[in-house]
């Protein structure tokens, strides 16, 4: 027999949207070789629910709302950026105190994300036991929020102009104390996930992604810094208060010397970050000086204002998972001209063509988790076509992306 | 414990979680039921992953136009006697959502619910609550 007539075909594996290893709706087709991965295509659009369709029928205050419900694990950021947005149009000053506030708020929900992804992790690779540990220390996070903001997971703190809630002297104890709880905590998490075999093994050398391809295709957020790109919009463009705060951007070299972008790299930026977020809301606690919490604490009087504005503005944050950006147009009406929503994982999509391939079938869960992927952030396009079909046709976006950037210019 | 529920329960009770376009919020919570805080799975409660395997389901979300066929898919492909519950405000009444030209939910337009659950998202002792409520359903269902 010739070798050719030996050579097996690949065949298609279909993953998703349902599948108990997805969290979420989102569909791969897979083309598999034996139990290597040669290629993958990536389907989205399951959790379309038209949030900024929706938004262009509603006043600025009643979106902080609709866009905290864009995604249940950032549902500080969404909002926020949003907000950060409308500030820029409408030309409001944010109170000096409210920019601290914002700042522990925001770190908080880095804290709760990057343990909740550890967990989640660990789940991939059959590590339950690892899972219930760090939800266990989560719910400490959680309880913190609730403490803050009054709920645990959609928060309702933010505010065009400020936040909603302060951060009063009696309520300072109880934060320092579950910092502590998670400083104490830290070491063995960190002991876990960087120093035992299970985990050196399923993550060391997989999913990589080069340097090269993380610029290429643009990721963001600790996927970007864990292949050894600088990149962090908290440092890159300071916002709220980070400017006066004392930090640096975290790659997997601080620890260990040296790049290699894959998942165990992933897993040292982010577990370093749970650090930096401690350590960052540890120095608001300190420097954050006295005042107003919000620039106009009256709602039918900022509406007012909000009415008036016209221009266009961008808020940029940097999320747990990376860099979210909403633009946002006013033209002195109730509601926004225009709204877009750009999630971090709508980067962090495509770096897993280059991590998956060659990998082998069971690698996926770990590779496609090690992104943290959202995808109730990221489903932001769908065509209907004949009211049944969905197509992501290149072409047609294209053409109505064109089509948009000149009504939006005329 | 709801009210009807056997103190001995006469089986575990297995949960299939399907997420219908929801915002991962619900979903967060659902986990949280299951980690060492709350702990469902000390009364035997425990997800699995097939809804071939389950008793009850745990839909979320506000059931997407992708999603719809699939909603009703697992809804048929699970045994009977079966407990639908609704977790969240988004699959009860649209929620924030309720305008949306993407949506086809709420839940119940879809497949027979049996308990709703309120909040957004609903607190993890909320989610408990409903199972057990659900539970009481499958447990009447038997002695008949």
């Amino acid at each position: 027999m010739t070798p050719e007539a030996t050579t097996k075909t690949t065949y298609q594996l279909p993953i998703g949207p349902i599948h108990p290893a997805l969290k979420e709706p989102v569909a791969f087709e897979f083309e598999i070789d034996g139990e290597r991965i040669v290629d993958v295509n990536v389907s989205l659009g399951q959790v379309h629910r038209s949030v900024e369709w929706a938004g262009m029928r509603r006043n600025p205050i009643q979106i902080l709302y609709l866009a905290e419900r864009i995604c249940g694990i950032c549902s500080y950021c969404h909002p926020m950026a949003f907000a950060l947005a409308v500030e820029r149009v409408a030309g409001i000053e944010v109170p000096e105190r409210a920019d601290y506030l914002r700042v522990i708020q925001a770190e908080l929900e880095r804290i709760c994300s990057h343990i909740l992804w550890a967990g989640v992790a660990a789940h991939e690779i059959g590590f339950d036991s690892v899972l219930f540990l760090t939800w266990q220390i989560r719910e400490k996070a959680l309880d913190l929020t609730e403490y803050l903001t009054g709920n645990r997971v959609t928060k309702a703190i933010t505010m065009i102009g400020g936040v909603r809630r302060d951060v009063t002297k009696d309520m300072v104890p109880k934060v320092t104390e579950t910092l502590n709880y998670f400083k104490d905590n830290f070491e063995k998490l960190r002991h876990i996930f960087l120093d035992d075999k299970t985990f050196k093994m399923r993550s060391q050398g997989v999913g990589i992604l080069t340097k090269e391809d993380a610029l290429r295709l643009c990721a963001c957020g600790p996927t970007t810094r864990a292949s050894g790109v600088k990149k962090d919009v908290r440092l890159d463009q300071p916002y709220f208060a980070f400017g006066d705060l004392d930090f640096d951007y975290v790659t997997p070299d601080v620890l260990t010397g040296e790049v290699n972008g894959d998942v165990y790299d992933r897993i040292i930026v982010r577990l370093l970050e749970v650090k930096q977020s401690i350590d960052l809301i540890e120095q608001c606690l300190d420097k954050m000086p006295a005042g107003d919490i919000a620039s106009e604490p009256k709602i039918p009087k900022l509406l007012a204002t909000l009415k008036k504005a016209k221009g266009e503005g961008i808020g940029r944050m940097e999320a747990p998972r990376g860099e979210v950006f909403h633009y946002v147009k006013l033209d002195e009406n109730e509601c926004p001209y225009s709204w877009k929503v750009r999630a971090p994982t709508y980067n962090n999509v495509m770096p897993w063509i280059p991590m998956l391939r060659g990998e082998q079938i069971a690698d996926i869960p770990i590779v496609a988790a090690s992104t943290d992927p959202c995808m109730s952030c990221t489903n932001r396009v769908a065509v209907v076509d004949n009211g049944k079909k969905y197509v992501l046709d290149k072409e047609e976006l294209h053409r109505l992306s064109v089509e948009k950037t000149r009504r939006l210019m005329a | 414990m709801a009210k009807g529920l056997t103190k001995a329960f006469k089986k575990a009770l297995w949960v299939y979680h399907c997420n219908s376009g929801s915002c991962n919020g619900c979903d967060i919570e659902i986990i949280a039921a299951l980690c060492p805080r709350y702990d469902v799975e000390r009364f035997g409660i425990k997800l699995v992953g097939s809804p071939r395997h389950a008793d009850a389901l745990l839909v979320t979300g506000p059931v997407t136009r992708q999603m719809e066929d699939k909603v009703k898919r697992i809804y048929e492909q699970m045994p009977d006697p079966k407990a639908v519950i609704c977790v969240g405000n988004c699959g009860n009444t649209g929620d924030v959502f309720y305008e949306s030209y993407n949506l086809v939910g709420p839940i119940d337009n879809i497949i027979p619910v049996d308990v709703h659950v309120i909040g957004c998202p609903p607190r993890p002792e909320a989610i408990i609550n409903a199972v057990a409520k659900a539970w009481v359903k499958l447990e009447t269902l038997e002695a008949k």
